[in-house]
C-alpha cells in the first residue's frame, strides 16, 4: 500500500499545496495546468454528485484511489493511494485540523488563499504521511 | 488518532481576565489614534473580520460542526458551541423575524466589558465592535453574508447586551475561472 500524491486547493480553485511521495506517471503537462484539471474534475464531479449529505468522497480506477475531504469553507484536501487503502476520511480531516489549521491559519504570516511557503507545513505534512500505517509499501 | 483526540478534547484554556485586559488595551489606543468613535468601531470591526476568517477554519477543526442546513442551526451553533468554545459563555437566541432570517443574541454578560465604564465622551462607542466583525468575517467564509450589530449594549445603559443578526445572501461558489 502505499500514498501517490497530495493536493489541497482553496473554495477559488487555488492549489495551496502539493506534494507526492510514490508518484511514477507524470502528467506531461506543467503543474499549474494539471491542478487546474484536477480542481475542474473535482469541481464537476461534486455538482454531479451533489445529492447525497457527504456529498463525494472518493473514486476508484483499476490503479488508484482517489480520496476527498472538503470543509464546509470549501478547503480541499484530496490524496492519491493504491487500491489496497480504505476510507483516508479521518486522515484528511487531520491532516486539516492539526497541520493546515495549526501551521497556516495560525500562522499569521501565511496569507491565506496563495500557494502555502511554510516550511514547517511541509516538513510536518511529510512526516505525517510517512508515519501513516498505509504509507510504505513493504507493510502491505 | 491519538493526536487528534488528546487535542480536541483539551483546548487550552487561558486566562480570561488578560484577554478581556488586552482588549481594553486595544480599544483605549484606538481611542487614541483615531479623532471619532465612529472610526473606532470600524477598525474594530475590521480587525474582528480578519481574526473571523481565520477563526472559523480553527472552530471546524475543534468541533465536529458540518455545513448548517438553515439559519436558525446557524444560530444554534454560534450560541451554544462558538460563544461556550471561545468565550465561555451561551447567549440566548431570541426575536425571531417572522421570515426567518433575523435574530438576536442576548448576552446576560460580555466578558469583553467586565472592567469597562464608558466615560461621557465616548457615546457613540460600540465597545465590543470587534465581535460583530468576527461573527461577519467567519459566516463569510461559510459562504453567508450576515449583517451583524448591537442593539442594545449594557455599557451604554440598556439593561442587556443583544446583537442583532441579518442573513443577506448565500455567497455562491466560483466557478473556476476560464479553462472551458
Amino acid at each position: 500500500m502505499t500514498v501517490h500524491n497530495l493536493y489541497i486547493f482553496d473554495r477559488n480553485g487555488t492549489c495551496l499545496h502539493y506534494s507526492e511521495w510514490n508518484r511514477k506517471k507524470q502528467a506531461g503537462i506543467s503543474k499549474e495546468e494539471e491542478y487546474k484539471l484536477m480542481y475542474g474534475m473535482l469541481f464537476s464531479i461534486r455538482s454531479f454528485v451533489n445529492c447525497r449529505k457527504d456529498g463525494f468522497m472518493s473514486f476508484h480506477t483499476s490503479r488508484y484511489k482517489l480520496h476527498y475531504y472538503e470543509t464546509p469553507t470549501g478547503i480541499k484536501l484530496v490524496m492519491n493511494t493504491d487500491l489496497g487503502v480504505q476510507n483516508c476520511r479521518d486522515t484528511l480531516q487531520q491532516i486539516y485540523s492539526t497541520l493546515y489549521v495549526e501551521y497556516i491559519v495560525k500562522n499569521p504570516l501565511c496569507v491565506l488563499g496563495e500557494s502555502l511557503q511554510s516550511d514547517l507545513f511541509n516538513s510536518k505534512l511529510d512526516s505525517f504521511i510517512r508515519a501513516l500505517p498505509f504509507f510504505n509499501i513493504r507493510a502491505a | 488518532m491519538s493526536r487528534q483526540s488528546n487535542r480536541t478534547t483539551d483546548s487550552k484554556k487561558m486566562n480570561s481576565e488578560l484577554f478581556t485586559l488586552t482588549y481594553g488595551a486595544l480599544v483605549t489606543q484606538l481611542c487614541k489614534d483615531y479623532e471619532n468613535d465612529e472610526e473606532v468601531n470600524k477598525q474594530l470591526d475590521k480587525m474582528g473580520y480578519n481574526i473571523g476568517v481565520r477563526l472559523i477554519e480553527d472552530f471546524l477543526a475543534r468541533s465536529s460542526v458540518g455545513r448548517c442546513q438553515d439559519f436558525r442551526e446557524t444560530a444554534d451553533v454560534i450560541a451554544k458551541v462558538a460563544f461556550k468554545m471561545y468565550l465561555g459563555v451561551t447567549p440566548s437566541v431570541t426575536n425571531w423575524s417572522p421570515a426567518g432570517d433575523e435574530f438576536s443574541l442576548i448576552l446576560e454578560s460580555n466578558p469583553l466589558v467586565d472592567f469597562v465604564e464608558l466615560p461621557d465622551n465616548h457615546s457613540n462607542l460600540v465597545y465590543s465592535s470587534l465581535l460583530c466583525g468576527v461573527l461577519k468575517g467567519a459566516l463569510e467564509m461559510v459562504q453567508m453574508a450576515v449583517d451583524v450589530r448591537f442593539a442594545q449594549d449594557t455599557l451604554r445603559g440598556d439593561s442587556v447586551t443583544e446583537i442583532r443578526m441579518k442573513f443577506i445572501k448565500r455567497i455562491e461558489e466560483n466557478v473556476p475561472a476560464g479553462d472551458e
